[in-house]
Order: structure tokens, then sequence, then C-alpha cells
């Protein structure tokens, strides 16, 4: 599934390519490339050689520290990225707080955070959900009360994702309780590292422990640490979530898992042939890719339109269904692909330092674990069916 | 073919899904599982008291004869609790195995001790290359005066560690794939040269690879005729098949209800997300999804005591499809509508999940059985 590149854009894919081949190590590139679990310095130390090349935030403005690249550039780094075994640059910092800061904090605040982020300084988490407020965010309760020239804040977050690693987190308080909720909403930004935070692992169904309550008791956040205005918070949420859309297709992750399907297929025997020469088995792949053939297209397009000065529009909410779809997609034929061993669960064997044979071939340990984590991702960000409600009335008028 | 219960089934039907309501409560599994083998002995003597175990066993060895159908009702009320005790590694595949293929004296000495509890038995026949082909039999015994000697090695095998009798295919003549040739044996867990690799599975239960180093076995454990194994291969595990989807019914029909009250309960935008009709519809999806299976699953375990080969297989895997089509579509679905919840560990829909989604890939998975189907006339 080739681009049609133009000769600068294939320079630049070289490269990439280059770059990412030679300095994204082969440990890693094992673990990216079988599923196995990326610690906090693998994520760190391949955002530190980025930031060192001046390639960690392609999406910035050149002034703060962007690259200047087109979509086509950026499409075709991370692509190159996933399909080198990149680890994915964490998105909470650089493409999640980072524009809003940007867009909306003062001048102090950009000074002080965006540098940080760029040099992978702090490790930020988003303290968005609570448990009474899902899908139905504007709901949040933990509340913000201003003491001086400090906020205390009280309540709990959860489904925070990383939070283990942070120490710096973006987080949704309510300020007021008076008018529409969404208009009593603040954006603060919280330190971690303080009494008064607690974080609580929650263990999924695939057996990893990825995301976190968050109590907040009694928190001290100065006033400096609000972005823009008080109760405008909901806005700046907003903004966010219609930032840089097309990450969250990650279309190079799944080109990559693509051929690591195909691969695998190649593998797997069926009577006495490979996997992969099943015309049923070959047939779902097919409809996998043509899927994400369509899905790459929709993101093109949309980034040229970002390019042109048009900000996404509501159909990017196409690009977070049918990119998990996709992803998920996958994951339901690698499970199918291994046959019996989808069975055996031996997470220890995800980790480093596992030297143990694995049980039945190696590439098998994580793939029923990814199958079911990967169901996350039509639930995150805001489920799939909160994607079609906004098409439904952003597009359609209803 | 009878479509309803008669009055033992449903005594039965009762009998289990009150065990289940009363003493297998998701916290209680929780614990069962972290018991050393992987499930609770204390169950597995009371299913030996309650006549569980020796449902499907013949009369003349001590058990009560009962048809698939009955078996089918246990089975889908362990499949409401997610059952981990070994009850188709002993009695589905052990027992029907010996009571297929097995010499008097087998039975004799064998079948009632099974009835009774005090026997285990682990049933290796997958391997590492043979995915859902059960002719691929690459292990060999080879005849070394009075005894056999086994080497190669068997795929996932539940509940090996546990056993106290393992039941091995094997390959006695010809080449990987040959319809002839197979060979069951009966193999004492603690002979030399045999080898276990212990793990959990991602259901929750356990298995084993097991490796086989010139494992001596005498003559006397042959199980069944020398190279006729593979038709009593067929008929067990056509017939594991069929109650494996009874477990799915089962478990099928528990995802479903905790997935309904959980949506009729879970409040957001000022009203529980059930009231949207668009959840209503992917519920009533799901509900029909598990009602045509479980219709097709009592079908062919109705046919599989009584119909023709070509019958018999057809029916098992239209069955086996339409269960990994429902449990796929339940499983992802159940979690989808619980949201962030259905993906911890503390909640049961999970579990649901990942259960139906192994029940697929054991025994051929949908694109086995649909292509199996479509090739029997």
């Amino acid at each position: 599934m080739e681009l049609i590149l133009s000769s600068e854009e294939e320079k630049f894919r070289d490269e990439v390519r280059e770059f990412v081949s030679t300095e994204v190590s082969e440990e890693i590139r094992r673990k990216t490339m079988t599923g196995f679990r990326l610690d906090k310095e693998d994520h760190e130390s391949w955002q530190k050689k980025l930031y060192a090349k001046g390639w960690m935030a392609p999406g910035w403005p050149v002034e703060h520290g962007g690259t200047g690249w087109t979509p086509m550039q950026k499409h075709i780094f991370e692509e190159e990225c996933a399909a080198a075994g990149a680890p994915p640059v964490i998105a909470f910092g650089v493409t999640m707080v980072a524009p809003v800061i940007m867009a909306f904090g003062n001048q102090e605040q950009k000074d002080y955070y965006l540098p940080r982020i760029l040099r992978s300084d702090d490790w930020w988490c988003q303290g968005y959900s609570e448990p009474g407020s899902g899908s139905d965010l504007a709901s949040l309760r933990t509340k913000a009360v201003l003491n001086g020239d400090h906020y205390i804040v009280n309540g709990q977050k959860t489904w925070t994702t990383m939070a283990q690693h942070a120490n710096l987190m973006f987080c949704l308080v309510r300020t007021s309780d008076e008018g529409k909720r969404q208009e009593g909403i603040s954006f603060l930004l919280i330190d971690m590292e303080q009494p008064g935070v607690t974080v609580q692992p929650i263990k999924t169904i695939d057996g990893s422990v990825e995301i976190n309550n968050v109590f907040l008791e009694d928190v001290k956040v100065p006033v400096g640490n609000r972005i823009g205005e008080e109760n405008k918070g909901w806005t700046y949420a907003k903004y966010l979530l219609g930032h840089e859309r097309t990450s969250i297709a990650a279309v190079g992750r799944s080109k990559a898992q693509l051929k690591r399907l195909k691969t695998i297929a190649s593998a797997e025997e069926q009577d006495g042939k490979s996997l992969i020469d099943d015309p049923t088995f070959r047939e779902k792949i097919a409809d996998i890719e043509i899927s994400l053939l369509a899905l790459e297209s929709l993101v093109l397009r949309v980034l040229s339109d970002e390019s042109a000065g048009k900000g996404p529009g509501p159909e990017a909410s196409f690009l977070k269904i049918r990119g998990t779809e996709v992803q998920q997609g996958i994951t339901e034929l690698l499970i199918e692909a291994i046959g019996n061993y989808a069975h055996p669960f031996v997470p220890e064997s995800m980790e480093t330092g596992w030297n143990e044979d694995p049980i039945g071939p190696e590439y098998a340990a994580s793939i029923a674990p990814h199958y079911f984590n990967w169901r996350k991702a039509s639930i995150y960000g805001g489920s799939n069916e909160i994607q079609k409600n906004i098409i439904a009335k952003a597009v359609l008028g209803f | 073919m009878s479509f309803a219960f008669n009055e033992d089934q449903k005594l039965l039907a009762e009998s289990v899904d009150r065990f289940i309501l009363d003493d297998y409560s998701f916290e209680q599994r929780r614990r069962t599982i972290a018991m050393d083998g992987g499930f609770d002995k204390e169950n597995w003597e009371r299913f030996g008291a309650l006549g569980w175990l020796a449902l499907p066993i013949p009369e003349e060895f001590g058990g009560l004869g009962g048809s698939t159908v009955d078996v089918a009702v246990l089975l889908e009320g362990f499949g409401r609790g997610l059952v981990v005790e070994p009850y188709q590694s002993t009695i589905v595949l052990g027992a029907e195995t010996i009571a297929l293929a097995g010499s008097v004296d087998q039975k004799k000495s064998l079948l009632e001790k099974i009835a009774e509890g005090n026997k285990l038995i682990s049933f290796a026949h997958t391997e590492p290359r043979s995915r859902f082909n059960l002719q691929h039999v690459e292990l060999t015994a080879t005849k070394d005066g009075e005894s056999y000697k086994l080497n190669g090695e068997k795929a996932v095998v539940h509940n090996a560690e546990t056993a106290d009798l393992i039941i091995v295919s094997a390959r006695t003549s010809g080449d990987i794939r040959d319809k002839d040739g197979i060979t069951l044996f009966l193999v004492d867990p603690k002979t030399e040269g045999l080898e276990f690799r212990s793990y959990p599975t991602i259901d929750g239960l356990r298995a084993s690879e097991l490796s086989f180093d010139s494992v001596v076995v005498d003559s006397e454990q042959v199980l069944g005729d020398l190279n006729a194994g593979l038709n009593v291969l067929e008929r067990v595990i056509d017939r594991a098949s069929v109650l494996l989807c009874a477990e799915a019914a089962g478990a099928m029909d528990t995802a479903v209800k905790l997935t309904v009250d959980y949506i009729k309960n879970r409040e957001q935008f000022g009203q529980p997300i059930g009231a949207f009709q668009v959840l209503q519809h992917r519920s009533v999806e799901m509900l029909g999804a598990k009602d045509f299976s479980r219709a097709l699953t009592y079908r062919a375990a109705g046919l599989i005591d009584e119909g023709s080969p070509n019958d018999r297989a057809r029916a098992v895997s239209a069955a086996k499809v339409e269960a990994g089509l429902g449990g796929k579509l339940i499983g992802q679905e159940g979690v989808q509508l619980h949201g962030g919840m259905g993906m911890t560990d503390d909640m049961a829909i999970g579990h649901f999940f990942k259960r139906l989604t192994m029940i697929d890939a054991l025994f051929g998975n949908v694109d086995f059985h649909r292509r199996r189907f479509s090739q029997i006339s």
C-alpha cells in the first residue's frame, strides 16, 4: 500500500527512514514489534532523540519548535516511525496540552511548559473522566475552590492513562455550579508530586495496569496554573479534542500492525500450508487493508485542509471511528491467526528481563492480551457512540 | 427431536442454576482460580455427590447414562457462572473417550472412579502445528517389544498438571496428516520422559505444553483399536464442541443480562443510558445472537446421539459457527456498552468476554467450522 510521493517527499522519507533505523535500538524495536511492554525510559529515551533531531513536535508552529513540514511529510514521518518500531510519542504533553497552552496560556506558561514538553522533562496525564462523568463529561464534579492565590481541589479522576509515570496533570475542575454545566469548568495544571494526590492503579481485562484512579484531596493549585479564564475550561477542552484528530487515526501504527499480521499469517501453518494461503483469511486481511486505505485517504484530505487553514471539521470524528475499527479489526485477525496459542496467558513473558522460552511462537504471547486491551479504543477519547452523535448533530444537522 | 426439556432436565437446570447462584459468585470464582491446580476440589466432590460427574457415563459402569442434551443442560448452567472445574477434560473428553473406545477392563477400572470424583483425566491431542486439524498428529508411538515409545509434543492441554491419567493421541503409522494411523494411549503423567510446562490461560483455566522424550507406555494402555483413533477423536470432539456451545449459551446469557442491567442503571446526561434507543437495539441484537445460538446448540445436541455422521458433523459445525459469532458480538458489545467499566478486571463482563473468545479458539473457530459445514453435503 504505497503512497505516490514526489521526489522531494521520497528524499524526505529516506532521511526519516535512515534516522529511525539508526536511532531505534534493537531492543526497543523488538519490544514494539512483538507487543511487549515499553518502560517509561523506553519512551523518554526515544523522545529525547527526537528532540535532539528537532523532530519532537511536527505539529507545532515553527516559532515554538515545530518542523514546518507539509501534511504529507508529517504523515510520512508517522508511518516511518511506526514501521521501524519506534515507541509512540506520548500524546498527553506534545499533542494534547501543548496546543491548549499555545492558544490560551499566558506568556509565562508558554515560556515555562513548552520547552519542557519538547525536552520531555515532564510526563503529563489527562484528568478528564470521573466515575460519574464519562460520555457526559460536562457533569464532572471535581471541585476547585479559590482560596487566596490557590485553588483547593477535591474529587476523583478515573481512567487516567499512565498517571503512575506522570508528574503533571491537565485537569478539568468545577469552579462554578451556576448557569450551564459547561460554563462552570476550569482548566488547571496540577503537580502530581504533592500531598493529597493519590494514584491507584486499575487492572484491566488483559491483566495490564496502564490506567488509574487519581484521588485529589485538598490539593493546592496556584492560580497561576490555571489556563485562560476561570469557567472557560470547557471551551479549551473542546479545542483540544478538535486538535490533531488525525493522530488518533493511527494510520502508521495500523500499517505496521497489518504488516505484522501478514508475517504471522505466513508463519502459521494450516493443513501443512501457510495460513496466508487460505483464501478466506486472505480476504479478511484484504477487507482491513481496504478499510485502512480509505482511512489514510481521509486523513490526508483532513491534513491538507488543515494546512490550507481550514480547521478539522466534525467529520474528523470519522477518523476516530474508522481508526479504532481498523486497529481492533487487526487484533481480531491476529487472535484468529494464532489458533490454539491464543489461550496461554503468561504476562511476565511480555516484560523486560524475561528470558525463558516462549509458550508457542514468541509472537503469540501478546496477541490475546492486546485484543482484549484494544477494546478500549472504541471507548476512550469520546466513545465511538459519542463520535456518531457529534457527526449526526454537526454534519447532518439532526 | 424434542425441543422442550423433560422433567429431569428441568430439575437438573434448576439445580445447577442454584449452585451457581449460591456458591459460584464472581468473587468465589476468582478465589477458586487462585487455588492450587486452578480449581476447587470441594466443588469437584460436590459435583460427584450430585451425580453430575456420573451423568454421561453408561449405567453399566456406574454412571447415569445421560444423553448429550442432559449434559448440555448442565454445561449451559456452568457457562452462566464460568465454572473452571475440569469437567470438560475429565468427563466430556476423558470419560467419553474411555466409554467409546476402551476395553471392558479399562472401562471397569476407570469409569466408576471418574463418576465418583476419584480420578481426573486430561486429553492431549492438539499439537503446536496442528491448528484445528484433527488428523494432524506428529507425535509418534513406536512399538518396542511389549510396549510403545512416545516422542513428540502436545500443545495447550487443559488440566494436565492435575490429571491422574492423560489420554494421548499418537501416530503409529502413516504420514503427519493421514486419516489412518492414529492410536490413543492412556499415559501416567509421572512416566519418565514426560515433561510439563504449565501456565494459566487468559480465560482463567490451566493448561500445559507437554513434551514426550521416549516415554514408555505398555501395550495394555492402548485405548481402542490400533491405527483407528481418528474416528473416536471425531466423535468425542464433535460432542465436546456441542457441549462447549452449551457452555457458551450460558455465558452469553449472563453477559447479556449483566449488560442490560448495567445500562439500565448507569446514568449519563440525566438518564439511564439504556433509555437511548441505539443502545436498546444493540442489546436486542445481543439477545438474539444468544437465542439463535442456543437453539442451534440444542438441535445439534439432540442430533448427535441419533443422526447420521454427516448430519452430526453439519449440525455441530453450524452450532459452533453461531456460538463463535454470537460470543464475539456479545463479548465485544457487552464491554462496549459497559464503557470504561467494562475494561476493568473487577467487572464480570470482561471475564465472560474472554471465555467466549477462547471458546471460539477451541475445537475449531468460525472459519474452520464454516468450511467444514460447506464441505459436507
